[in-house]
């Protein structure tokens, strides 16, 4: 297929933009297969670059000849064009439309995308499985890399190589998948270094109505306890929930058959009914009317914070029955791929200093997220702003990263990066020129040749010219375990992502540059007074030894 | 110790001071009630812990049901802090909550704290202290008296109105008998005065009382008064008159002989009402709003649904937007406006001070804060002691109109950091001492009051106090050079721009706040930059004389200031960081022994004088993590304790027979 065969109107002049806090733009707009451009042509004028992956919905509207496109962003912008001429606008609607509903993966910009920078460092090449093993190994010989799941059949949302307990051979990996949704069979998430304590997540347990067990589940998870102890089964529905599960032939662990653990349920929404959260939220924030009690029920309403207060509640337990209980810990809901790597993935920031570096996050998203089989693909299909019925999207990840944010603001000099970074990874999650969050598992990524197709991400990130703005200017790294507050009063509406584009951040920005020249001038006067130092002592040393003892 | 057992009124031993957010932090130890505190002495551990509650900020106490370890004794503060006190004995229990109740009831003047608080200053310093703030030179800095206005000596003696201060600016053009006249047309005789001079286009913002218009009365001087202060206003053709109250309410006020003012009988006069409600809706909202903020582990939605239902950031935001409204008038349009609400000492004093601290950069100064509060709500006859319950009285006239003016300042700072110089912690010790009765300046109704008290020879002055402070008060953000600072702020009204004041509310529940904090952390920077300012001026001087015997001593100092970079990671409050909350519910509560789930709470409740966060004692921070280790040290002596936290777990109908 050509995208030439999409756009009906290539360009129009005299096309007038309009953007919240921003001056009007009019200049002539263009479509080519993958951006909507709109230039003023004059030279020091912005230009609107935008994604047709980016475009959630569009809202057509006439008066007389003169017609107005609403352009709706998965990054929550809300955007205006007027554009002269019923026809063109007409066309330029069903173009937009089209392009950026485009049914196949391989027409996505990231496979036509080629980067103006030379890749240094290949993010695809960035976070393999090997290394981190090999840094598991040089803590404990308990654990193997499996190659059970080499072709993907055992289970497809697996990445190729799990690590595993060294006792459970191969076989018995193959009968507790059996006995897994979607075979996600239980595997290592994290080892806590400081005192051996485990964090593995799988899918729920196939029991269904008449009790099914399966030996070698039990011997799998039981593997993973020292003699004597016992763990914690974190299963993020409530009990209600899991238990309807069972008629659909899904479960949860029994107790009898799984004496050494003990079981919690949290409350984790689904994923389908957060996608209705994220469009209620938005809504809200979008709605100008002033009255403060619609808003307050609103936010309420689209329970929101009480999903993001549930999520970091249920981290956090699980941070406590490894750090503070001395006991291991296996997180599952449904299908272990929402949910669970929700909680496996915070409960890593609270406990693990390492996550708190940029590498070390990306090195998480990687682990816990893309290679884990989060359905990436089909969560950020649809934003907030999608018209039709959602099929599986769900802001999924957005929570996870609302979540992140929430720590961040509790300990703000405990994380290498700013708010800037969780930002920029939510809008990349949902349109990007890069090929990370292509695909819903590392059996699709390889299908799809994104390696060799598509540029990661983390290529461009990590440069340091990107990597500057990215940078928390307060990080002072430190190795402590992170208990956030999960209070409501100490949970706090993501302004950077809700009201982003419903507010001026000028007074904002000018406090974040305040605070970075407060602390780069302290620096610079601490190099300054070094040298100064150094010199006074040279000749000091110069003159001889004054001391007197 | 010593020294209490010498002035204590009653003493009980073996009290437990219950931790809120975690029965296991739950103290034993001696209460005492003095004349003044309310004191608590924790017993056991080296590091005693006190707490000392000032009678004055006592609002409320409360028995409750006794409880498995005794009679609990609930005691509200007006700072927002909660205390419960389980005491082993009725009859003890009961002589307490006599006292208590009684003390923090004083029916005299005589009886606050501030008339024998005694810091170690001589009589000249404290006399002095009462001269830190001149509001004479605060007019003068607006640029008064000039050729259009004056100071009345009219009411030198209060005998033109009893609740004004002595010195009025009036327009140089109304004689003594307009003013008489208008004053005797205006509710408790509080006739139009000015509050706010801007001196660039002359526009001013006054402030009165009602009038006494009831349907059809008018007067001739109030007319003039008017008059003559929309033309000492040369450039402008007209002048608002903003009734701060909804309008029915200044209608039905009308049936009482009192009002608004008729646009048909006053020349010039654009009328407009602002709707902001009376105290006694405030009071109530804000008792609301109390009540959603002391919740213990609510519900996202309790919280919130109890947020919009107190009503409390609908009230902040209509006297926001009435500051916006004035504060424009002023600075763009170039118009004078009059405010009143009834009696002109509530809603008047917030909206005229709202608006100055929108339209003018000293107001959003340490001082300049500390003169506007003098002015708008000291001099101007704001009733602290009815306001604030200083004593025995009227429950109705109680209402936190000064807290709210506090709050917006607040939302405001949150929209411009950079603008401010001081921090939240300056308005929240402003707001402590409002109520704390520790030093003279809000004691009383009205200056004349406080003339006949002798409020200045028997009390201290707080403003130079929070001086010595200020340090502690500084907003590192501050930019005051910044050109935009210069003018007007126009702050966003939308809904969402109005949040829920924690640091206020939540003041002392510690583990509800940011473990570290930003605004500590750029302050110890800016400390230690200033330092190196000087060590780099230091050695500067010193290589350019090559004095090498004072290089020496330099190069001997540098251990001081490496020794000051570990600060830059303090901010860190080490043992909250690694305090796990109670992210179970009931899970606790319910499990088998084996499977207890402790948390590993290290530290023994701190508690201090005045609610400060101690210091933490451990700067480095590095092997703070292990908690566990103290679990065994903790338990023993707490095993006996109910399980606060005995909620039922929504499940717990699973965990229950799988357990058996």
């Amino acid at each position: 297929m050509e995208f030439a065969e999409l756009i009906k109107t290539p360009r129009v002049d005299g096309v007038v933009l309009h953007r919240p806090f921003m001056p009007t733009v009019e200049g002539t707009l263009c479509l080519t297969g993958h951006h909507l451009i709109l230039s003023s042509r004059q030279d020091n004028t912005e230009e609107l670059w935008l994604l047709h992956a980016n475009i959630d919905s569009i809202e057509k509207r006439f008066v007389g000849s003169l017609g107005t496109i609403i352009v709706k962003c998965k990054d929550l912008r809300v955007i205006q064009l007027d554009i002269p001429g019923m026809e063109e606008c007409l066309n330029i609607a069903s173009s937009i439309e089209a392009l950026s509903t485009l049914d196949s993966v391989s027409l996505m910009y990231p496979f036509f995308y080629r980067p103006l920078f030379e890749v240094i460092e290949d993010g695809w090449q960035l976070f393999v499985p090997e290394e981190a093993f090999k840094d598991l190994e040089s803590m404990t010989d308990e654990w193997r890399l499996s190659e059970v799941n080499k072709d993907f059949s055992v289970c497809p949302s697996y990445p190729s190589l799990l690590t595993v307990p060294k006792d459970i051979d191969d076989e018995s990996l193959c009968k507790a998948a059996s006995f897994r949704h979607g075979g996600r069979f239980p595997v290592l998430s994290y080892y806590h270094k400081k005192n051996g304590m485990v964090m593995m997540r799988a899918a729920q347990p196939l029991t269904g109505t008449n009790g099914r067990r399966c030996k070698e589940d039990e011997k799998l998870i039981n593997a993973t306890l020292c003699a004597g102890k016992r763990g914690y089964i974190i299963d993020t529905r409530t009990i209600a929930v899991a238990q309807q599960a069972k008629a659909r032939g899904g479960g949860f662990e029994q107790e009898a058959n799984y004496a050494q653990w003990r079981r919690i349920h949290k409350a984790i929404e689904r994923s389908n009914v957060l996608q209705e959260g994220l469009i209620k939220l938005v809504e809200a924030c979008n709605d100008q009317s002033h009255s403060m009690d619609r808003w307050l029920s609103k936010l309420e309403a689209s329970n929101w914070q009480s999903n993001v207060k549930e999520i970091l509640t249920t981290a956090c337990l699980a941070a406590q029955c490894i750090d503070r209980e001395g006991a291991s810990v296996l997180v599952h809901g449904t299908e272990g791929t929402d949910s669970t790597l929700q909680v496996t993935s915070l409960a890593q920031i609270i406990l693990d200093p390492a996550c708190r570096t940029i590498r070390g996050f990306e090195a998480l998203i990687e682990r816990e997220w893309l290679q884990a089989g989060h359905p990436f693909q089909q969560r950020c299909a649809q934003s907030a702003y999608s018209n039709g019925k959602p099929r599986s999207e769900a802001p999924v990840f957005l929570l996870f990263l609302d979540c992140v944010w929430q720590i961040l603001r509790q300990f703000p000099c405990s994380f290498q990066f700013n708010e800037n970074f969780l930002i920029m990874l939510f809008e990349h999650a949902y349109a990007s020129q890069f090929g990370t969050f292509l695909g819903n598992s590392v059996a699709e990524r390889l299908k799809l040749l994104l390696s060799q197709k598509t540029v990661s991400l983390w290529s461009w990130v990590n440069r340091p010219q990107e990597l500057e703005r990215f940078l928390n200017p307060l990080y002072e790294p430190n190795n402590l375990v992170i208990w956030p507050s999960v209070a409501p009063q100490s949970l706090l509406l993501w302004e950077g992502v809700f009201l982003r584009w419903n507010r001026s951040t000028k007074c904002l920005d000018e406090a974040y540059q305040e605070m970075v020249h407060i602390i780069e001038y302290n620096k610079e006067l601490q190099n300054k007074v070094n040298s100064l130092r150094r010199q006074l002592a040279q000749l000091e040393t110069e003159d001889g030894p004054l001391q007197t003892p | 110790n010593q020294h209490l057992r010498k002035i204590y009124i009653l003493q009980v031993e073996n009290v437990r001071l219950v931790d809120r957010s975690s029965s296991r932090r739950t103290q034993v130890g001696t209460l005492y009630l003095t004349a003044t505190h309310t004191i608590f002495v924790g017993k056991g551990s080296e590091d005693r812990s006190e707490l000392w509650v000032l009678h004055s900020l006592v609002c409320d106490v409360l028995k409750h049901k006794a409880s498995q370890n005794g009679y609990p004794l609930i005691i509200h503060c007006k700072n927002f802090q909660v205390i419960q006190f389980i005491i082993p004995q009725e009859s003890d229990c009961h002589n307490v909550y006599i006292s208590l109740t009684r003390l923090s009831r004083p029916e005299k003047y005589e009886e606050l704290y501030c008339f024998s608080f005694n810091p170690n200053v001589d009589k000249a310093e404290r006399e002095h202290s009462w001269d830190f703030l001149d509001l004479k030179a605060e007019y003068s800095r607006m640029g008064l008296p000039n050729k259009l206005w004056h100071v009345t000596a009219i009411n030198r003696e209060y005998r033109v109105c009893d609740t004004y201060p002595a010195d009025l600016f009036v327009p140089k053009s109304v004689t003594l008998p307009v003013i008489i006249g208008s004053s005797k047309f205006r509710s408790r005789g509080r006739f139009p005065t000015l509050s706010y001079y801007c001196k660039e286009n002359h526009a001013t913002i006054c402030r009165s009382s009602q009038p006494l218009s009831g349907f059809s009365a008018r007067c001739l001087e109030d007319e003039q008064m008017l008059q003559a202060i929309m033309k000492s206003n040369p450039g402008s053709r007209f002048m608002y008159v903003v009734d701060t109250r909804p309008k029915l309410n200044a209608m039905a006020n009308r049936a009482a002989g009192k009002g608004y003012e008729n646009e048909d009988n006053y020349c010039n006069i654009k009328f407009q009402f602002i709707g902001i409600e009376n105290i006694h809706v405030m009071r109530n909202s804000q008792q609301k709003l109390i009540e959603v903020s002391a919740l213990r582990s609510p519900s996202m939605g309790e919280f919130l649904m109890g947020l919009e239902n107190s009503d409390w950031l609908r009230h902040i935001k209509s006297i926001m937007e009435a500051g916006i409204f004035i504060s424009k008038a002023v600075a763009e349009e170039g118009v004078s406006v009059l405010v009143h609400c009834s009696d002109g000492w509530d809603r008047t004093a917030q909206v005229c001070s709202v608006a100055s601290v929108l339209l003018d950069p000293y107001y959003r100064t340490l001082k300049g804060l500390m003169v506007l509060i003098e002015k708008d709500w000291v001099s101007f006859g704001h009733k602290f002691s009815h306001r604030c319950g200083h004593l025995d009285g009227e429950a109705k006239e109680v209402s936190p109109v000064i807290d709210q003016f506090l709050e917006c300042v607040w939302q405001l700072m949150e929209q411009f950091p950079c603008y401010f110089e001081y921090n939240e912690k300056f308005l929240i010790s402003i707001h402590n001492h409002v109520y704390s009765c520790h030093y003279g300046n809000f004691i009383c109704n009205s200056q004349k009051e406080r003339k006949d008290l002798c409020i200045k020879e028997k009390t201290h002055s707080i403003w130079p106090h929070l001086w010595e402070n200020k340090l502690d008060f500084m907003n590192p953000l501050f930019k005051p050079d910044q050109s935009q600072n210069q003018g007007l702020l126009r702050p966003r009204t939308a809904p969402y721009c109005f949040k829920y004041w924690r640091r206020l509310y939540n003041r002392f529940d510690r583990e509800l706040h940011p473990r570290q904090s930003e605004l500590d952390c750029l302050m110890t920077v800016k400390e230690e930059t200033q330092q190196l300012e000087e060590a780099l001026a230091l050695y500067e001087q010193k290589l350019a004389v090559l004095d090498k015997e004072r290089a020496k001593t330099l190069y001997m100092q540098k251990g001081v200031l490496e020794s000051k970079q570990a600060l830059w990671s303090s901010p860190l409050d080490t043992s909250l960081a690694n305090t796990p909350q109670d992210y179970i519910g009931g899970f606790i509560g319910g499990a088998p022994n084996v499977f207890t789930l402790q948390q590993g709470e290290r530290e023994s409740a701190e508690l201090c004088l005045f609610g400060d966060k101690p210091k933490s004692s451990d700067a480095d921070n590095s092997d703070q993590e292990s908690g566990v280790a103290d679990f065994s040290s903790h338990s023993s002596g707490e095993e006996s304790l109910p399980s606060e936290d005995s909620v039922k777990d929504p499940d717990s109908d699973e965990t229950g027979p799988n357990r058996a």
